[in-house]
Order: structure tokens, then C-alpha cells, then sequence
């Protein structure tokens, strides 16, 4: 690849300033952190004279109220510019990706990585799902976090991540995407530390930037290994060679998929590396709906995608893949069923539906594990949003009453329906939709994935067949799971008698316009966002009201420029998929019999615990039985302390204590105590006395002589 | 001849030598200094006989040096004197760590 001339492809399209949608974030991060470095000052400067800064007082200094226009202006701006490229490319029937180098970054031997950035299918989609749903994030922002001090360090912050998550998805090479993936992993730490003074909540935000490290560590690596292979790290060179250099399924791919795929669970909350996940919901809530659930988490997915070429070249690697993320969905899953805290129940459903995007892009579905980070971002996005209307109503119902209360405990909440109509009507458009439940827009994606799983299970020469089928049983199982304890989480918030307390009802309200307008916006979304991607199958049956509704199969063809190589791939080494589940029946059979079957699960849950009386929180029983040990998280975090953390720190105390206390350090000083008693002795021979030093001088002199006299 | 001037130099120069290892004045190992450079100045006189008149003219040198070297010296060792009173020279003995 050269850096300076890289060759642009000849295409009749041309996009419009796509550099400025990248510099548009960083823009506002820029302004927003200007504002945010000089209110601190001011705050620093009233504490230092003694008293409080209290931005609240005498009106809102510019400080405080330039960020509500900045921040979400530079990302509607972003999004329009997005929109009018994706407008163009729709029109214009790109085979290849377009590129725009804009200088040399590295330039090193055999080494060169240019500034470059690539419009595809594929970046497009994923640029508009993160201006979109951050734009909406951002307004909703505007609403929720109006009243904390940290206002514009908060805009900042959420500006600049989304600035590194477009360098993620627009990057032209792995190492572009790597500073993407580097920067949305530390604006991930800020903010999910944004509250860095409560130290349960900055260690969060610590453990989530250690246990990505480590998947970081894979990525590294895999570019390396790439490197190693073709001398360049660019996409399009890195896969149009990739056939002719790998071997199907060759050792070497395989190790570089691995690696790829460490990189993509820590990224993504996936076993073994998804622990981080539910506690990164320390941040702000509109923090979790925009990183943790809609867009940041999906990199892993986006990563498996892009390198879908790779990732089909390695059938080892692959199965793996869909095997991390069905377990991860089930066993995600499992522990949300019993979680008390709402924003927890959510955190789990993120880790479990990120595991269906693995099991998708696992089969070589490509396109639908992309289709189901579309909608997952939809009414996941939603559903965060929604709680966050919930917290910020209770708490501010608690915090009218000094009650000390836990403002996310679901146990405390009940009845909210009759406060906030809107949050719940539109959060339970949201659960309908992550159940998968036709028509809403998870039903489309989930139901592809799992379809695909049954049809891989079937495939001609497909290896590990068996293991397929118990995949596609087990994903069936987790979305009976989501089914319930969405239904539970819907209900234990909004139904039944109310538990906050006769006085702080009164305070319960509706959230105000900002937030809920994007919540409607996203509502919208969840519902007809399946919409986009129907197979035909499904589409001329009773599930697409039979070719009547203005359903397609767009996002296949939309994609298909940047999947087919690896499709084609797949065509060759694993032959014709099935057209049948393994038990039989065909995809709208398949597809009536989860509806329904969620549909199910969904009134059942919501009829049984709908007549059940819940304790509030500090009135209720420690769980028992098998419970206890979901509410525990099945103790992983337990396990991974006790096998991991403390095993580290024991050995790092004996590195310190021993290692480097005892022998490091003591070799260094035993030196330097025998350099100092060496020249004690030998400042002995200095005794001042002129005649000594005759005498030696002397003696030198004769010494030399002898030298001389025996040499010649 | 040459073998008595040299070994007449010698033995001044060894005297010489001797006598600022060993002398603890001052002024001794002084004079015993000029006695080497005199016995070295001997040396030159007495090759030069062999080698040509450039032994002579660095005898010329030696002496000049040497005058000057006596009046610095001597200069010090007044200056010395004024400080310390004495002339022994392990009174002198802060050259050291």
C-alpha cells in the first residue's frame, strides 16, 4: 500500500466531506472541554476561597448552558452529513469501498499506514446507527444530566467518544480501527468513572479499562501477525489476498481469527471477559444506552464482520465464535433473571443479545448479526433511555423526601405507569421487540440468527454439525429467557401497587421533553426497524403480512458488497445450508412457533408476577437455593477474584517484597558497598605528606623505566 | 669520559631524588630539586660532546626554567612560612581526603 498515491478507485459516487463527520465530534469535544477546564477553574477558585461554586445560582453561566447546544448540535450536523452520503450511496451501486487518504501516518520499511478512512456498505450502516442513536442519546443527555455540576466535562466526553468510535468504523486499516478501539475503551473509562469521586464508581470504570486491555493485547497481536503475513495492514489488501496466502482453515488464519476474537470479547462483554460490562453501569445512564449497549459493545461484532473474509477462512475459529456467544446469551441470561437492580437486568440483557450478534457473525451470518446490531441498538438504546426516565424520577422522588432509598432497585418501583404513560408505553414496545416478537424489530434479527444457526446445523460438509444443533437449541432457550425477565423487569417496574411510599409518590413525574421525544423517536424505531431486512420466505408468508406490509430484504443486498467474498467462501468449503431446522420445519414455521411461544412467556410472566406481592428492597429476604446463586452472578466475579486477582497481586507482593526489595536491590547496593570500601583503602595511600607522594611518583617513574628497558 | 659524567650525573640525580623522598624541610627538598635538574643539565653537557650543540642550548633552558622555578618556589614557601610558622613539610599536610 502506498501511503501518498493510494490508488482511488474509479467510482461515479462521490461522498460528501466525509472527514468532516469525524472532525464534527472532536469539534464539540474541543468547545465542551474548553467549558468544562474553565468552570472547573472557577469551582476551584470559590472552594479555594472558602466557600461553594454553585453554577445553579444567578442563572446558568455560559458554561453550563453552551454544552446543551454544542453537544448534540455537532452530532446532529454529523448525522446529516451522514445522511446525505448514505443517500448518495444508496443511489449509487458501489462494488468497491471508496477511500480518502489524508496523510502518511506511518511510514516505516516495509511498513506503511496512511491516514485513510473507507466508506463501504458496511461503515455506512454502522455510522448511521452512531450519529442516529447518539444524537438522540445526546438530546436526551441534555434532560437528564441538566442539574450535575460535571455538565460540560460530561458533553466532552460523550463528544470525543463518539469521535473515536467513527475513527473505529471509518478507519481504512486495522491500526486506524485500533485507535478507535483504544479511544472508545478510555471514554468509556471516564464516564463510567464520571462520578470518580464515589470510589465504588471509579473502580468500575478501572476494571473495565483492565479487562479490555487484555482483549486489546489480541488485537495487537492479530495486527501483527497480519503484518507478518502480507506486509500490510489496509483491508483491501489485507482481503484480497487473503485466499490466495491462507490455507482454509490453516493454522496460521486460525491463530490470527483467535486473536482477533480476544480482542472482540473483551470489547464486546463476551465469556470470558464479559465481567466488566454490568459494573460500567456505574456511569450515567445515557452513558450506557450510547457505549455499553448501543454502540461501543458492538465493536467486537463490527470487528468479526469487517473481517469476515478471515473469520470464513478459519471454520475452527468460527465455531468458537458462535459457541463464546450462545453460551454468553444463555448463561447472560440466566443471571438477569433474578437481578433486583433495573439498569443490572439491562446490563445482562446487553451481554446476553451481544452473544446472539456472536452466534450470527459465528454461523457466517454476517449481514443478520449486523441486522441485529442495528435493531439491538434500536431498543436497546430505548430500553436504557427508559430506565434512565425511571431513575431520574425516582430519584428524584427520593431525594425530595431525604428518603435513603435506592433509586434503581426495581423492588422499590412498581405502579410508575400511572406517572410516566409515555417511558411506559414506549419501554414496552422496547421488551416486545427484544423478546422477538412479531412484528417488532428483534423478532426479524433474533429469528434470523437463530435460523441461520439451524441451517448451518444442516449444511452439506459443515464441520462440527452436532455441535451446531446444540446451538440452535440453546439460543432457543435464551430467548425464551429474555422473554421472561424483560416481561419481569416491565412488570416489577410499571404494574402492580406501588412501593416508593405514599409521600414520595406525589413527586413521581413524566419526563420532560428532552427526554422523552428521543424515547418516542427510538420507540418508532424498534417497531419498524425489523422491517428492513425480511427474507422473502418470510415475507410472502402471514409473518410479512403476505407481501402486503412494506417489508424487504434490503440490508442483504445493501451488504452483500462487502460479505460476499466471504459467502462465497463458505459456498465452496461448506456447500448448500439446509432449508430446514434440525427438528424439521421450514423458516415461517420456525418463526410462528418463537412469536408465539415468547408471546407466551411474556403474558404468563406478566399475569403470574402481576398478582404478586414484592418486599421493597430493605424489607426483603436474601434469596435462597438457586436464587441466591443467580442473584450472586453464579459468583464468577468471586471465582475471578480469587483465581485471577489475588494469585496476581500475591505474585506481585513476592516481586516487590522479595524480587525487588531483597535481591534487585540488594545486589545494586552490595555493589556500590564494595566500590565505597575499595576506595576507602585506597584513600589510605593518600596521606597529605608531600614525600609519600615523591616516593610513589618515584616509583612510577622507575616502573615505567623497567618497563621500557625489559621491553627493548 | 662519558661513562664518568654519566655516572657522576647519576649519582647527583639519586642524591637528588633521596633527598625529597626522605628530607622533611622545605627548603631542602628544594635545593635537592635543583639538584636533579643540575644532574640532568650534566647529562646534556656531557652528550653534547657526541651529538651536537643542541644538548648545550637545552641546558640554557633548564637553567632559565629553573630560575624561574626557584623564585615561585621560593615565593610559596615564604608565603608558607608566614602561615604556619615552620618549614617541615608534614605540617603540610591537608592534600588529602
Amino acid at each position: 500500500m502506498q501511503a501518498a498515491g493510494l490508488e482511488e478507485p474509479q467510482v461515479a459516487w462521490e461522498p460528501l466531506l466525509p472527514g468532516l463527520i469525524i472532525l464534527l465530534p472532536l469539534l464539540g469535544f474541543a468547545i465542551n472541554g474548553a467549558l468544562a477546564l474553565s468552570a472547573a477553574r472557577k469551582s476551584a477558585d470559590a472552594v479555594r476561597a472558602g466557600g461553594e461554586f454553585d453554577f445553579l445560582e444567578n442563572g446558568r453561566p455560559a458554561s453550563h448552558s453552551l454544552p446543551t447546544w454544542v453537544g448534540p448540535g455537532v452530532m446532529l450536523l454529523a448525522f446529516l452529513l451522514t445522511l446525505v452520503n448514505f443517500v448518495g450511496m444508496l443511489g449509487a451501486e458501489l462494488h468497491e469501498p471508496v477511500i480518502r487518504s489524508y496523510w502518511t501516518w506511518i511510514a516505516t520499511g516495509d511498513l506503511n499506514v496512511a491516514a485513510a478512512i473507507q466508506l463501504d456498505q458496511l461503515s455506512m450502516i454502522m455510522m448511521m446507527i452512531i450519529t442516529g442513536v447518539g444524537f438522540l442519546i445526546h438530546v436526551f443527555s441534555v434532560g437528564y444530566m441538566q442539574d450535575d455540576p460535571g455538565y460540560p466535562r460530561y458533553f466532552a466526553y460523550l463528544n470525543l467518544f463518539v469521535f473515536f468510535m467513527l475513527v473505529l468504523v471509518m478507519g481504512a486499516s486495522y491500526p486506524i480501527m485500533f485507535i478507535g478501539w483504544e479511544g472508545v475503551g478510555l471514554c468509556s473509562y471516564l464516564l463510567i468513572g464520571f462520578w470518580f469521586s464515589d470510589e465504588e464508581k471509579a473502580s468500575a470504570g478501572k476494571k473495565a479499562f483492565i479487562v479490555n486491555r487484555i482483549g486489546d493485547l489480541g488485537f495487537l497481536l492479530a495486527i501483527f501477525l497480519l503484518y507478518l503475513v502480507f506486509q500490510q495492514v489496509d483491508y483491501v489488501g489485507v482481503f484480497g489476498d487473503a485466499e490466495a496466502v491462507f490455507v482454509y482453515g490453516g493454522p496460521v488464519i486460525t491463530t490470527v481469527t483467535l486473536f482477533f476474537l480476544l480482542a472482540a470479547t473483551g470489547k464486546s462483554a463476551q465469556i470470558p471477559l464479559y465481567i466488566w460490562l454490568p459494573d460500567a453501569m456505574a456511569g450515567p445512564t445515557p452513558v450506557s444506552a450510547l457505549i455499553h449497549a448501543a454502540t461501543m459493545v458492538t465493536a467486537g461484532v463490527y470487528l468479526i464482520a469487517r473481517s469476515s473474509v478471515l473469520f470464513a477462512l478459519a471454520p475452527l475459529t468460527s465455531a468458537l465464535v458462535a459457541g463464546i456467544g450462545v453460551l454468553t446469551a444463555l448463561f447472560a441470561a440466566t443471571i438477569a433473571l433474578k437481578q433486583q437492580d433495573i439498569k443490572k437486568v439491562l446490563a445482562y440483557s446487553t451481554v446476553s443479545q451481544l452473544g446472539y450478534m456472536f452466534l450470527g457473525v459465528g454461523v457466517g451470518a454476517y449481514t443478520a448479526g449486523v441486522f441485529h446490531l442495528m435493531t439491538h441498538a434500536f431498543f436497546k438504546a430505548l430500553l436504557f433511555l427508559g430506565a434512565g426516565a425511571v431513575i431520574h424520577s425516582m430519584h428524584h422522588a427520593l431525594h425530595h423526601t431525604h428518603k435513603d432509598w435506592d433509586a434503581q432497585d426495581m423492588r422499590n418501583m412498581g405502579g410508575l405507569k400511572a406517572y410516566m404513560p409515555i417511558t411506559w408505553a414506549t419501554m414496552w414496545l422496547a421488551t416486545l421487540a427484544i423478546a422477538g416478537i412479531w412484528p417488532f424489530a428483534g423478532f426479524f434479527s433474533k429469528d434470523e440468527i437463530i435460523w441461520m444457526t439451524g441451517a448451518m446445523a444442516g449444511a452439506e460438509n459443515a464441520p462440527y454439525q452436532g455441535l451446531y444443533t446444540v446451538y440452535w437449541i440453546l439460543a432457543l432457550a435464551a430467548a425464551m429467557m429474555t422473554a421472561f425477565y424483560m416481561a419481569r423487569l416491565m412488570v416489577m417496574t410499571f404494574h402492580g401497587e406501588n412501593r416508593t411510599g405514599s409521600r414520595e409518590v406525589e413527586h413521581l413525574h413524566e419526563a420532560p421533553k428532552t427526554m422523552w421525544i428521543p424515547l418516542a423517536i427510538l420507540a418508532a424505531l424498534s417497531v419498524f426497524g425489523g422491517w428492513v431486512n425480511v427474507t422473502t420466505d418470510l415475507r410472502e408468508s402471514v409473518l410479512g403480512g403476505f407481501g402486503f406490509l412494506p417489508m424487504s430484504e434490503w440490508l442483504h443486498g445493501w451488504l452483500e458488497p462487502v460479505t460476499e467474498a466471504a459467502h462465497q467462501i463458505q459456498e465452496t468449503h461448506l456447500g448448500e445450508l439446509a432449508h430446514a431446522a434440525p427438528l424439521g420445519g421450514g423458516e415461517v414455521a420456525w418463526g410462528l412457533i418463537s412469536t408465539v411461544a415468547a408471546l407466551s412467556v411474556v403474558l404468563v410472566t406478566a399475569r403470574l408476577l402481576g398478582s404478586r406481592k414484592v418486599a421493597v428492597a430493605v424489607e426483603d429476604t436474601e434469596p435462597t437455593g438457586l436464587s441466591r446463586i443467580l442473584f450472586n452472578k453464579w459468583y464468577v466475579d468471586e471465582f475471578y477474584h480469587r483465581w485471577v486477582v489475588d494469585p496476581i497481586l500475591t505474585t506481585s507482593r513476592v516481586l516487590w517484597r522479595v524480587v525487588d526489595a531483597k535481591i534487585i536491590d540488594g545486589t545494586v547496593n552490595l555493589l556500590g558497598n564494595v566500590a565505597r570500601a575499595a576506595g576507602w583503602v585506597g584513600s589510605l595511600l593518600q596521606t597529605g605528606q608531600t614525600n609519600t607522594y615523591a616516593f610513589f611518583f618515584t616509583v612510577g617513574v622507575l616502573v615505567i623505566l623497567a618497563m621500557i628497558g625489559l621491553q627493548g | 669520559m662519558l661513562a664518568e659524567s654519566l655516572v657522576l650525573a647519576g649519582v647527583i640525580f639519586v642524591l637528588g631524588t633521596l633527598g625529597v623522598i626522605v628530607r622533611r624541610n622545605v627548603i631542602i627538598m628544594f635545593l635537592c630539586i635543583e639538584l636533579q635538574l643540575n644532574a640532568v643539565n650534566l647529562t646534556f653537557v656531557a652528550f653534547s660532546r657526541f651529538v651536537g650543540i643542541e644538548g648545550q642550548l637545552f641546558v640554557f633552558f633548564v637553567m632559565t626554567v629553573a630560575a624561574a622555578e626557584a623564585a615561585v618556589g621560593l615565593a610559596l614557601i615564604i608565603s608558607i612560612f608566614r602561615h604556619y610558622e615552620t618549614v617541615n613539610v608534614n605540617h603540610f599536610n591537608l592534600l588529602k581526603w
